[in-house]
């Protein structure tokens, strides 16, 4: 066992790079099939969608030049990914910093937890988009509201899984902290943060992604710049192969959002205790 | 008499009677000499109930035990019999339900690094270092001690241990019995006054389990602390104890019988094995563990 993950390091190297190759050949391969296909079904005379070629022929402009800004909601696609992951951060680390906190706070305390847990199970199933028309409601005001569907979105997984990671610290690190009494400071920076890191960062994952989808819904109702509102807007003005090629950027968008949290957790998640 | 006291349930085996001379020797040679007559570690009459939802559970009943100053103990027994509910009351995890343990006349009410405590499954935080790991232990202890004395203390007991090499590796860089030798180095780095072990070397293999055996043993001598270490191995307790504790089968377990072990020190494990006397001994627990308290199927 010992021996096996001192290995780890150096010798996984090259059987990974092997592995990853063939992985990312096998998916390009199906990408290009499903294209194919895609291709076929929509190259009729009258098409229900636009066919692969159309879509790139159609948006050939928006791809080229993501970066053009005619005033007002007529900008490039830069702009409206930016919008919306303007929103997604301030409304994100909101619900990561509070989320965190409360998280620790309930884990740490049976009473609290068995006293807010059955309403925060309630909240978390409630869809993003109800609660907009609440925040427009109290916000009175588009920005703020957005944010906070964000907020509400995210926060429930970070809490629930930081709480989760502080009722799972194993009883032997307690006991050691208790044998060697330390303080609570020490406690938390040495034992409990440490221990719950992995947990955290689980929910950080799910929370970051539910953002995602919760923006893009949101300000297809809100307006103004943002990704969700070019999707509406291209919906309106029947520009089908806008929306296909928007769909395609919030997937992307999404899965890098879904690496960079994954990534930072590995650097931050404290060595031996990965797997999470 | 007091200080000799050994245990309320009486010991006749003939051989023992032999051995109680020279042990009485040793032991006025080797303890330290104490303020008054009380024993070091007392457990007093002590029980452990538990409330289960069938109703109460007794773990243990009735249990008195007296340990001296750097008296090296092994609590032997069946699974079940609530020897870690005994020593978690000494490490303080656990309260009697009825009776008291004092150290030095103190009555023991929580957890603390007097009472360091050397788990089963090593217990290291697997994001810190060896090195960090002990260094957690030193600066609890002694907050009031600079930087680079804590250090040296680390280090002095890394050393002890033979881990100085791998201080710097985490955990999962390490092999069980290096785990266990940073353990070992930071529950002695404190200077606990008692140290408890819980099945040290329970997990480990048999060459490595017979190193570290030896080498607590040269810890023990240097440092001169009481040792209390709950095992399963028959041979391990013979080597290592001044005195051997056969707890009987739960529930309502008490200590059946206590064997004294008067091998000289330094031990020597090829000399002890010729040792005729040895396998009386060993004779002694095998038959305790094995005939007298057999356990049973149930359970």
């Amino acid at each position: 066992m010992a021996v096996s993950s001192q290995l780890r390091p150096q010798s996984a190297w090259i059987p990974k790079l092997k592995t990853q190759g063939r992985k990312a050949l096998t998916s390009l391969i199906a990408l290009v099939i499903v294209l194919a296909i895609w291709q076929l079904l929509c190259s009729g005379p009258e098409p229900v969608l636009p066919a692969p070629l159309t879509v790139l022929n159609d948006t050939w402009e928006l791809i080229v030049d993501p970066f053009f800004d005619n005033g007002g909601t007529d900008k490039g696609l830069f702009w409206h990914l930016f919008a919306s992951l303007q929103r997604v951060a301030i409304g994100f680390t909101l619900a990561a910093i509070v989320g965190i906190l409360v998280g620790v706070i309930i884990g740490s305390n049976a009473i609290i937890y068995d006293a807010l847990d059955p309403i925060f199970q309630v909240l978390r199933t409630v869809p993003p988009l109800a609660w907009l028309p609440i925040s427009l409601a109290a916000f009175r005001d588009n920005e703020p509201s957005a944010i906070f569907v964000i907020f509400i979105t995210a926060i429930w997984p970070v809490l629930i899984n930081t709480a989760v990671g502080v009722q799972q610290v194993p009883s032997d690190y307690k006991n050691v902290s208790r044998v060697l009494q330390l303080s609570k400071f020490e406690y938390f920076f040495n034992v409990l943060f440490p221990a719950t890191v992995p947990y955290i960062f689980t929910g950080l994952r799910i929370g970051v992604g539910l953002s995602w989808l919760a923006i893009v819904a949101a300000e297809m109702l809100i307006g103004g710049v943002g990704i969700g509102f070019f999707i509406w807007d291209a919906w309106n003005s029947s520009l089908i192969s806008e929306i296909i090629l928007a769909l395609i950027y919030v997937g992307i968008v999404g899965l890098l959002l879904d690496k960079l949290v994954l990534m930072i957790g590995r650097l931050v998640v404290p060595g031996g205790q990965q797997g999470t | 008499m007091p200080l000799q006291t050994q245990l309320s349930s009486a010991i006749s085996c003939p051989s023992l009677l032999i051995t109680m001379q020279t042990l009485n020797n040793q032991q006025v040679a080797t303890t330290q000499p104490t303020a008054s007559s009380q024993p070091f570690l007392k457990i007093d009459n002590v029980s452990k109930v538990y409330a289960t939802p069938k109703g109460t559970y007794t773990v243990l009943e009735g249990v008195n035990l007296e340990v001296q100053e750097g008296e090296f103990i092994c609590v032997i027994g069946h699974s079940g019999c609530g020897k870690t509910t005994l020593l978690n009351m000494v490490s303080g995890f656990a309260q009697p339900t009825e009776g008291e343990v004092r150290l030095q006349n103190k009555l023991i009410t929580k957890p603390g690094p007097d009472r360091m405590v050397v788990f089963q499954n090593y217990a290291l935080l697997p994001w810190k270092t060896a090195f960090e790991n002990v260094y957690l232990g030193v600066k609890a202890a002694f907050p009031d001690k600079s930087k680079t004395e804590k250090t040296a203390i680390v280090w002095e007991h890394l050393e002890l241990v033979g881990l100085t090499e791998a201080a710097h590796k985490r955990p999962w860089q390490l092999s069980g019995g290096m785990k266990q030798r940073v353990a070992i180095a930071r529950a002695l780095a404190i200077r606990p006054q008692v140290l408890v072990l819980d099945e040290p070397f329970g997990a480990l293999d048999a060459i490595t389990k017979e190193e570290l055996q030896e080498e607590l043993l040269t810890i023990w001598r240097d440092h001169r602390c009481t040792v209390l270490m709950i095992t399963h191995d028959i041979d391990e307790a013979l080597f290592l104890a001044d005195r051997v504790v056969m707890m009987t089968n739960g529930p309502a377990a008490h200590i059946g019988e206590i064997l004294e072990i008067p091998f000289e020190r330094p031990r020597n494990r090829a000399k002890l094995i010729e040792d005729p006397h040895y396998y009386e001994l060993r004779n002694e627990a095998l038959d305790f563990l094995y005939r007298r308290f057999a356990h049973d199927d149930v359970e």
